[in-house]
């Protein structure tokens, strides 16, 4: 099935965070990634949510938010035509002996050993997802000891933005 | 001047032209229920926290105002769950307010500590925690501005017992702004133009009406428009009383429990128009089907509930009440009459006739209801438990009016036609207040003739005694092989007895031929009375 990637603004307040999880279990939506954080306006987060499904699940999932009254204003954000990032840290079994190779790699992705111990590397590396795949794919020989990932942020291309009409 | 968080929710209440608040107390509301003494708002104690939510949507279903309940917290608020639960799948709009430990307390355990906002939040239209005394005003307004716009629902607003006791300055504020709330009233014009041309080239359309057509108060459009086009209408349960029962167009219920006549044409069909319907499975439940067969248009304020269930070709989302009107005006004269002289025929031919016996050892229920809708005025207001009964009511009684049917739809509550009377004959005290029932729901919301007492109401309940839960009997009959698993009420009480203690009127009738007699009785009675029918228990549904 396919990814989609939703722009949700939401106001910022406690408990919104929960009606939006428990919407997408109770409805029997899969997310694959969700991520919230403040915006320009500090009454209003931004949460971007990677949706697994077709479209008719894209478009429930969309009108069902936008029931919630704390959601503002929901936007598909098209795979061409916007910028997605995710933050990942990485750490890797390294020795004498792998330590350089790995380094090597993590230099190609433009990543940041970001700590370094006896046994092991940290690797930063921010990224669209199939980016931070392929390294995570390149590493696995080493070894991975653990993986922390933000989840996709995005952003619309170009001078577009997401905003409230204040009607 | 500076008043409590109690004193200014009571001053919202009254802002709001609030009546009447159905609930029960506890250490956690208290503030509140102090500051109401002060106040000209009526407050109806039911005997469960359960019967005030339900008696606050029947309130709400009649009289087309918002019912407010009130509850304490922990097991009081949870307690009303139920209610609003059956109150937001039948969207109708509805103020719950629940007392809340000290908000320093909060998320420790405390005694009589449950997240109330949180449990709720899945079947609430919104809800809120105050966490600040002042939002007192704010919030109060743009709960009863959700409640009861856009698509109606209920709203819960938990209140600690410490904002209730903080003063506050106070003003009601005037009107709401709230970003993320904007619910689409006018339906875009070439949408509605695209749903006249389609039923102008269909040769057998048909509409479904829905609860959405009650809830705008949209039946005098409805007729109009059916009248004008000649389009025949069959309706979902929550949609009895949109259009009266005996409207030539109308063609009744549609559904697993629906007739012959509504089915056979929705079968037949090849535009359907849905007005304010959401589709449901048990109306529609091969709606995939449907859309193959017919062009489907569909008309709803709830723009998440059109494509939900079925593929539509012809989407509108607005006011029902609006988007009809206009849909009138520009639509043609049309004459289809064809296709309902197709659809008399086909229910003519499939008429099964049972015939009654008058000397019989117990009473027919559809006979019963056929006789009953004969006596009773078109202003007398129905209310319904869930099961044969609920069935048995939809289908034999004559409802002429809108908000006069009153019945658990979406979530099918048992327990619900009673307290649920209790609200009705609170606000419409000059109509006749009936409660159709059986033997299983009635014991569910026993206690609220409890209430009936109290306040002196004349509500009228009809009980279909078949000791069994019968509903659910015939189900394991045809599904499973008769294998009957707890659905025997052995031993019931002496329900006359019973209602007698609680100073009703009871009597007790078991053939067909006591009924018109029995029924003369109840209705010239205006107090508390209760009417007990001796079913079969093999009695079927439909
Ligand atoms: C609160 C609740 N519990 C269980 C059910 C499942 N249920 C549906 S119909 C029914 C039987 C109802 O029995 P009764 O009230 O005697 O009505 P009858 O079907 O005999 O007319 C039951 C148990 C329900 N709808 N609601």
């Amino acid at each position: 099935m396919a990814k989609h990637t939703l722009s949700v603004l939401v106001e910022n307040h406690a408990g919104v965070l929960s009606r939006v999880a428990g919407l997408f279990s109770r409805r029997g939506f899969n997310i694959d990634s969700l991520t919230v954080g403040v915006t320009e306006n500090p009454q209003v987060s931004r949460m971007t949510i990677v949706v697994d499904g077709d479209e008719y699940i894209v478009e429930q999932v969309s009108k069902q938010l936008n029931k919630l009254i704390d959601v503002i204003k929901i936007k598909q954000l098209d795979k061409a035509d916007s910028v997605s990032r995710e933050l990942v840290l990485l750490k890797v079994n390294a020795d004498a002996s792998t330590r350089s190779e790995i380094i090597q790699i993590v230099e190609i992705f433009r990543g940041n050993i970001v700590d370094v111990s006896k046994t092991t590397l940290t690797i930063e590396i921010s990224g669209p997802t199939e980016k931070i795949e392929a390294l995570v794919d390149m590493v696995r020989q080493f070894g991975i000891r653990e993986i922390v990932r933000t989840g996709t942020i995005a952003i619309d291309r170009g001078n577009k933005i997401i905003e409230i009409d204040n009607t | 001047m500076k008043i409590t968080g109690a004193e200014a929710l009571v001053k919202c209440l009254e802002n709001e032209n609030v009546k009447v608040v159905f609930g029960y107390p506890g250490a956690a509301i208290c503030p509140f229920y102090d500051a109401l003494l002060d106040s000209g708002i009526m407050h109806i104690l039911t005997r469960h926290e359960q019967g005030a939510a339900h008696a606050a949507s029947g309130y709400s279903r009649a009289t087309d105002k918002v019912g407010v309940c009130a509850a304490t917290s922990g097991p009081g608020a949870t307690n009303l769950i139920t209610g609003i639960a059956t109150a937001y799948m039948d969207s109708i709009p509805m103020i719950a307010i629940t007392g809340q430990v000290e908000t320093g307390l909060i998320g420790r355990d405390v005694f009589q500590e449950v997240d109330i906002t949180g449990a709720t939040t899945p079947f609430c239209k919104h809800n809120y925690l105050v966490k600040d005394a002042n939002d007192i005003p704010r919030i109060m307004k743009e709960a009863f501005h959700i409640a009861s716009t856009g698509r109606p629902g209920p709203v819960l607003i938990d209140i600690p017992i410490d904002m209730q006791i903080q003063k506050i300055g106070f003003i009601y504020p005037e009107s709401v702004n709230i970003k993320g709330y904007k619910p689409t009233y006018r339906g875009h014009l070439l949408q509605i133009k695209k749903v006249a041309e389609a039923v102008k080239n269909a040769q057998r359309p048909l509409i479904c009406a829905g609860g959405g057509i009650i809830s705008a108060n949209a039946s005098a459009e409805l007729i109009e428009l059916i009248e004008k086009c000649g389009i025949p209408v069959v309706t979902t349960l929550m949609g009895i009383g949109s259009i009266p029962s005996e409207h030539p167009m109308n063609l009744g219920m549609l559904g697993s429990h629906g007739s012959y006549g509504a089915n056979n044409a929705l079968y037949n069909a090849d535009m359907l128009l849905i007005l304010g319907a959401r589709v449901g499975d048990r109306a529609m439940g091969a709606a995939h089907d449907i859309a193959k067969r017919a062009v489907i248009a569909h008309i709803d304020i709830d723009p998440a509930e059109i494509g939900k269930n079925i593929g539509t070709s012809i989407p509108v989302v607005g006011d029902i009440k609006e988007s009809l009107k206009k849909l009138g005006e520009i639509s043609t004269h049309g004459d289809k009459s064809h296709w309902i002289f197709k659809l008399e025929e086909n229910v003519l031919k499939n008429q099964k006739h049972t015939e009654i016996k008058m000397e019989s050892t117990t009473v027919n229920p559809g006979y019963f209801l056929d006789r009953l809708s004969g006596i009773i005025d078109e202003d007398t207001i129905i209310t319904t438990e869930v099961g044969q009964n609920q069935i048995w009511a939809a289908s034999h009684l004559r409802i002429m009016n809108p908000r006069t049917f009153i019945t658990s739809g979406g979530l099918g509550t048992m327990g619900y036609g009673l307290p649920s009377a209790v609200g009705v004959k609170i606000g419409r005290p000059q109509a006749k207040v009936l409660s159709i029932s059986g033997d299983g729901s009635f014991q569910m919301s026993l206690q609220e003739l409890g209430t009936i007492k109290q306040y002196k109401l004349g509500v009228k309940i009809v009980l279909f005694n078949n000791s069994t839960l019968g509903m659910v009997r015939e189900l394991q009959k045809l599904k499973y092989c008769g294998r009957y698993s707890a659905v025997i009420l052995e031993d019931n009480p002496d329900f006359i007895k019973l209602v007698e203690a609680y100073g009703f009127t009871g009597e007790r009738i078991s053939s067909n031929e006591e009924i018109d007699g029995a029924l003369d009785r109840m209705m010239e009675n205006d107090g508390p009375y209760l009417l007990e029918c001796m079913v079969d228990p093999e009695e079927p549904t439909l």
